[in-house]
């Protein structure tokens, strides 16, 4: 066990914090889930592409600076320590980019990556189908061959960021006579297409952060088809890997939300507002917990470096964090008490409002990139060895 | 960074294992609880020939000359097995208590005790403020006891003591009845409170360590009965109600393990922060092995709340070890007032919003 930083690891802290003290944007950015806010984060994200920070674990000739994943964990930790705007192309950078680099051919590589890492596209996720959503092996959608096309035909829905994104991957039926894991094909689809059409949907806040997404004779090269023809779904476990695991909810996110709700509980006691004598205990919790998922991750990603694997244990991670994040702004409401219901717009809402923007994006947690129940049946299968049937 | 264990470490946690695996199985941990003293010198001598008690003595007073890193694995699997013998007092609080003491000049006191306890000759039981009696009194040729801001050894003739019966019967618990006096303090003051905080995080991080291995076995016995048993015509672990009870204590599991992790490093490098990195393992493993207690009860349905099935054993351990060294309340609350009142340390790596 050794603790301690290299002094290049050190010395790239010191640029990344110097880079992002003089370069985050001085005001909070609008929603990316507004046509400004939207438009606004490509921006940022171009910023943080010129400065050579997109996606610092990513190869050089694709827009990154090739560190290592210890490097990324600390470019992460220096991103929200600089309260730096949330990435509008995370279904890109983090969740497709690496699957790319795993499935990809040179070409794709060098098409899709560099365009990602700039955010000039910016992606959505086309996984869930109305009769497909925990149960993703139940996909309709069919993605039938046409000489050197794949013609779309079916819906998807709950598409993350799909209002305002300009490409779409997800998982298509190739084969019309497969059921189930077989006969699925991992798509890239250009949501321009003609035969495209995208549908925002609102969440509960009113904002539009997910589409649905209507396919009628889309016609796609087949050359955006990534890995083999009927080998789909063990690309899409990968990219589902990636979203649990590691890349996704980086331990900054949440240790800096710890921060903030000690910040919030002295602040609550100073001025001698009421506070529930649990919400101590449970504030002490977080922050735990906030600390603990850190280190797991820094245990991972020692494991990564040393030539380790990452597996169901990514289903661990997205339950941790995800309960995590709703437990921290629960408690951060209720030590708001009366004041937690105001509009991040209202005059007396201060920064106050963030902790309900906060709240409402965390109840989604649970519910996406696999639900928690169906991450519970991984951890029980596949790690603790229960029997499926 | 290397936030992981090297090849001997885990080698040495596989020579405990299976060691334990074959000298301490539950039904031999039974056979121990029906013992009036419930303790084996035999089964001590055994540990004692694979090196336990002597990890972190000097090599010069015949130990391994090992750190709390070392021995973190090799302790997992002494709470796996629900080990009774008093590994925690012996050879994770007193031995570097008494390194400590060696180190300042109390080396012709130390050094007949570190020989003693590296052969496997001498078992030491340790007095805190956060528990009223003494693990293990009736077995001790050394005690090390807190009183004031003194740290006092006494040897066994000099303490009366009086079995409390409890409810782990791997536990033994003593009040006892010792006479303080200036020969027998071995420091005071300012040296005195330091030492004996050193003891109680040193405590807490060994019952930390073992409610690891603790919590691992009542997911994996719950496992185990939940693949076997079965009800409506198929094993009862296929029902999500009882997968998703063992796959929550599992999620707490793996990150309490983290922190564990964390503090035995911590204690080992003697961090600025140890005493909270150790409250925080002792509170997270604690509330996770209670849990991970309750949710195996509830699988294993009445035959678990049996006495004939080994369940209790562990559930037991598993409460005892969480009051043990300052109880994970008692620990949660001291990682709050370093977390909210003061402003703990700041991290030796990760995330530092204040740092400059």
């Amino acid at each position: 066990m050794n603790l301690t930083y290299t002094a290049e690891q050190d010395a790239f802290r010191k640029e990344a914090r110097a880079w992002l003290e003089e370069s985050v944007p001085a005001e909070p950015l609008p929603s990316f889930d507004t046509p400004e806010g939207f438009e606004a984060h490509r921006e940022w994200e171009k910023k943080l592409h010129a400065g050579g920070f997109a996606m610092v674990p990513w190869p050089v000739e694709y827009g990154g600076r090739g560190a290592n994943l210890l490097e990324w964990l600390i470019f992460e930790e220096e991103y929200y320590r600089a309260g730096a705007p949330g990435r509008v192309n995370q279904n890109g950078i983090f969740l497709l980019g690496p699957t790319i680099m795993e499935y990809g051919t040179p070409e794709q590589k060098s098409r899709f990556l560099p365009k990602m890492a700039s955010s000039e596209e910016v992606w959505a996720q086309g996984w869930s189908e109305p009769n497909a959503g925990s149960d993703m092996a139940a996909i309709q959608t069919t993605a039938l061959r046409d000489g050197d096309h794949y013609v779309i035909n079916g819906q998807k829905t709950w598409a993350s960021r799909g209002a305002y994104a300009h490409w779409l991957f997800g998982l298509f039926r190739t084969d019309a006579d497969s059921t189930r894991h077989k006969g699925l094909t991992f798509v890239l689809v250009p949501l321009d297409t003609p035969g495209v059409t995208v549908r925002p949907i609102e969440k509960i806040n009113g904002k539009k952060a997910f589409a649905e997404v209507f396919f009628d004779d889309a016609r796609v090269p087949i050359d955006h088809r990534l890995g083999e023809e009927g080998a789909g779904w063990s690309v899409a476990m990968a990219t589902a890997g990636f979203e649990r695991g590691l890349m996704l909810r980086s331990p900054a996110r949440f240790q800096s939300t710890a921060h903030r709700l000690v910040d919030l509980y002295r602040r609550t006691v100073a001025e001698s507002r009421f506070i529930e004598p649990a919400l101590r205990d449970r504030v002490t919790q977080c922050w735990i917990r906030a600390e603990a998922y850190a280190l797991n991750t820094y245990q991972t990603v020692s494991r990564l470096l040393a030539g380790g694997k990452i597996g169901a244990e990514a289903s661990l991670n997205k339950i941790f964090w995800s309960e995590l994040d709703i437990e921290m702004h629960t408690v951060a409401l209720a030590l708001l008490d009366a004041r937690g219901e105001l509009l991040p717009s209202a005059p007396a809402a201060d920064d106050v409002g963030d902790w309900l923007e906060g709240y409402i994006f965390a109840l989604a947690g649970p519910i996406y990139a696999g639900t928690n129940e169906i991450q519970r049946n991984i951890i029980a299968e596949r790690i603790l060895g229960l029997p499926r049937k | 960074m290397e936030f992981d264990f090297s090849e001997d470490q885990i080698l040495l946690q596989k020579t405990v294992r299976d060691f334990l695996e074959q000298e301490c199985t539950a039904e031999k941990v039974r056979a121990l609880w029906d013992r009036e003293t419930g303790r084996s010198p035999e089964l001590w001598s055994q540990l004692s020939e694979i090196g336990l008690p002597a990890l972190l003595v000097p090599e010069a007073q015949g130990g391994l000359g090992l750190d709390e890193s070392d021995m973190l694995l090799a302790l997992e699997e002494t709470g796996r097995f629900a080990l009774a013998e008093p590994i925690v007092s012996t050879a994770v609080v007193a031995v570097p208590v008494l390194n400590q003491l060696a180190q300042s000049g109390q080396g012709e006191f130390a050094h007949p005790w570190l020989e003693r306890i590296a052969a496997g000759e001498a078992i030491v039981a340790v007095s805190h403020e956060q528990h009223p009696f003494v693990a293990d009194a009736h077995i001790a040729d050394l005690f090390l006891l807190s009183s004031g801001d003194s740290l006092y050894a006494l040897e066994a003739s000099a303490v009366t003591c009086t079995a409390q019966p409890a409810n782990d019967q791997s536990q033994r618990l003593f009040s006892i009845d010792w006479q303080t006096d200036a020969a027998t303090c071995l420091a005071s003051g300012s040296t005195g409170r330091a030492l004996q905080a050193d003891l109680l995080d040193r405590g807490a991080f060994g019952c930390a360590a073992q409610l690891l291995g603790v919590t691992d076995r009542l997911i994996e016995m719950g496992a185990l009965y939940a693949t076997q048993r079965k009800q409506f015509g198929v094993a009862i672990g296929t029902f999500q109600a009882v997968k998703h009870r063992l796959a929550n204590a599992k999620v707490d599991l793996e990150y309490a393990r983290s922190v564990v992790h964390r503090a035995a490093h911590s204690v080992s490098v003697g961090a600025l922060a140890r005493s909270v990195d150790v409250s925080m393992a002792k509170a997270f493993v604690g509330e996770a092995a209670r849990f991970a207690a309750g949710e195996s009860l509830q699988v294993h349905g009445a035959i678990g709340y049996t006495y004939e099935q080994d369940l209790h054993i562990w559930m037991k351990r598993a409460w005892s070890l969480d009051l043990a060294f300052g109880s994970g309340a008692w620990h949660r609350a001291r990682v709050g007032e370093a977390v909210i009142e003061a402003n703990q340390p700041a991290p030796h790596f990760g995330f530092d919003p204040r740092g400059a």
